[in-house]
């Protein structure tokens, strides 16, 4: 079992699966060397083995290339049931990771997981959506992105883990190891450019209202919302 | 260039409402660059075919098939896979609702295709589109143009306007035979509705009172909640103060939560991120209160006031339950 981007709530959720069934976790992410905190942090909490994919020799600069490193990280793992993966990683992610690693993978993908339980042959997982939440049953491995619910906070490590953790090994993988080339991880192998950022220029119709402290703030903006006779 | 919009959702009988916006859009680049809209119609917009012509597409394919019926993300993956090779190179725009966020990275990622999401502007610069998107959490914008042929992005509900209909507008439409492969992966074996403790439903509520990681701890959303009793609304959260653990989950509002339109929208120490933005910028009138004044939320709001909550919001709640004539 392999976690993708690094994610407390998912870890959690992976730990707690193993403690229920006996699996094995990998904690599975991909950073500089700065990653490895995070790493021994998913060690601490109950992760078997820790793999960190080295983006050194990598142009990350949008998902898809960091989601063909992560997917060529979990194959040569191999044998998983299970991938998880948080809801978010960062500015540029997107929210696609946990989408693009299941393609890669060839596997079905269920996102805005709270929780999960093995189930026949696969699994049987809770999925948010509008106005409340799908009980979806999948047959062999899936990907899946946990949220945050009250039962998957994550534990806090004792100190006895932390140490263990810490003299656990974590593998670093680069692209030779990776067997992936500069087409695949290279900075030819994003496909999008930026053009320009700039900030936008502010063109607010908010009136803000006036007043000696906030009381009186907060009493004017009372006067101004009843004005507009939309309460 | 020609410009693909895939479809879904609808009441079986006209466009869903974010179809024909983004139908709009690309009805506009297309007149701007001598080319085609070309629509594939998914499920039950597959009935709405007729009238994503009235909206501005040229060429409408259908696909019908049990497992379009928004349920199933595989299957919406390989019909909209199975549209865009019919359609050839183009600019595919797909609308960003939830289904939307599902499917587009993986139709860019068997299309080969570069993406570029939650676009609130496309406009072409010769052969290639250029996307605006809000980046850094709404402070910045980017603009990104994208190095393959084919090339997708995945628009901001509202961004884009529906053109005015016009039911004599002609067109072709063509059923598409489809078989999925992977349909069915994923089984729906039960829905469970949420409970809402007797109050209003998010989605339905006329005023919507939101509380950030400005509230500071759990505590500041019961007077959240009593200035929602007061005006008969519902609670809502930003990300930031649901993964605090300060609020449950079933109250987030934004890309990765609930989309809402209230009559009146009040964030409560809320920066205003795009991607809470993105659920509630359709909100009527907006109400801020934050002690930043150059917090991007004070950019979409209409009436604003600076400074701490913890003085701003009981005056606030007070003065109004005066205004109602109800007793303090
Ligand atoms: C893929 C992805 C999806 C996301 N989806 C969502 C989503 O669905 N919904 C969502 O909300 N976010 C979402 N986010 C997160 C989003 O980017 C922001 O991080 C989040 O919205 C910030 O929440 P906030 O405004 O409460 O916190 P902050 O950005 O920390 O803002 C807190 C604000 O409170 C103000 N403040 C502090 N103290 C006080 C005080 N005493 N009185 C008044 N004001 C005060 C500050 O000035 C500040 O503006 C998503 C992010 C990603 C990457």
């Amino acid at each position: 079992m392999v976690i993708g981007p690094f994610d407390l709530n998912a870890l959690e959720v992976a730990v707690r699966l193993k403690e229920r069934y006996g699996a094995q976790v990998t904690a599975l992410t991909l950073g500089s060397g700065k990653a490895k905190d995070a790493l021994r942090r998913a060690l601490a909490m109950g992760a078997d083995a820790a793999v960190l994919v080295d983006d050194g020799q990598m142009a990350p600069k949008e998902p898809s290339v960091a989601t063909r490193a992560l997917a060529a990280a979990v194959r040569k793992l191999g044998g998983l049931d299970l991938v998880l993966c948080g809801r978010q990683s960062g500015e540029w992610d997107f929210g696609q990771v946990g989408a693009l690693l299941a393609e890669e993978l060839g596997m079905p993908f269920v996102p805005f997981v709270p929780r999960l339980e093995a189930s026949g042959d696969g699994w049987r997982l809770e999925r948010e959506v509008e106005g409340g939440l799908l009980v979806v049953d999948v047959s062999g491995p899936c990907v899946a992105s946990i949220t945050n619910a009250t039962d998957n906070q994550p534990r806090l490590p004792k100190v006895k883990d932390i140490m263990m953790a810490n003299r656990k090994p974590i593998q670093v993988w680069g692209p030779v190891e990776l067997g992936l080339g500069e087409e695949d991880v290279g900075e030819a192998a994003n496909r999008l450019e930026v053009l320009e950022l700039f900030i936008p220029e502010v063109k607010s119709e908010c009136e803000f209202v006036e007043g000696d402290d906030g009381a009186a703030k907060g009493a004017a903006l009372a006067r101004k919302l009843w004005d507009r006779k939309v309460i | 260039m020609n410009v693909v919009v895939v479809a879904w959702g609808g009441d079986g009988k006209e466009p869903a409402a974010a179809a024909k916006e983004v139908l709009g859009g690309a009805r506009r680049l297309a007149d701007r660059t001598g080319g085609q809209v070309i629509a594939g119609a998914l499920g039950p917009a597959a009935q709405a075919a007729r009238g994503m012509i009235a909206h501005g597409a040229d060429r409408v394919f259908t696909v019908e098939h049990e497992a379009l019926d928004g349920s199933d993300a595989d299957a919406c993956v390989e019909a909209a896979e199975a549209v865009c090779r019919q359609a050839g190179e183009g600019l595919v725009l797909l609308a960003g609702d939830g289904l939307g966020w599902e499917v587009a990275p993986r139709l860019a990622h068997r299309l080969r295709a570069g993406l570029v999401t939650d676009c609130v502007s496309v406009s072409v610069d010769g052969e290639r589109a250029v996307m605006t998107k809000p980046v850094y959490g709404g402070k910045a914008m980017a603009r990104f143009a994208v190095r393959t042929g084919t090339q997708v992005a995945l628009m901001r509900l509202r961004a884009m306007e529906p053109i005015e209909p016009d039911p004599d507008r002609t067109g072709e439409v063509e059923p598409l035979g489809f078989s999925p492969k992977t349909a069915g992966r994923v089984r729906v074996v039960e829905r469970k509705h949420e409970e809402h403790e007797g109050r209003v439903r998010l989605e339905d509520a006329r005023v919507v009172v939101s509380g950030g990681r400005g509230l500071g701890g759990p505590e500041p959303f019961r007077q959240l909640e009593e200035l929602a009793d007061l005006l008969g609304g519902a609670v809502g959260a930003s990300l930031a103060a649901v993964d605090a653990g300060w609020i449950s989950p079933q109250h987030q509002v934004g890309q990765t939560g609930k989309s809402v339109a209230p009559d009146v929208y009040i964030a409560v120490g809320i920066s205003g991120a795009s991607q809470h933005v993105a659920g509630m910028s359709g909100s009527r009138t907006i109400v801020a209160i934050n002690k930043d004044p150059d917090a991007p939320i004070f950019r979409v709001a209409h009436l604003g006031a600076v400074g701490d909550y913890k003085e701003i919001l009981p005056a606030f709640t007070a003065e109004l339950r005066r205004l109602k004539g109800e007793p303090g």
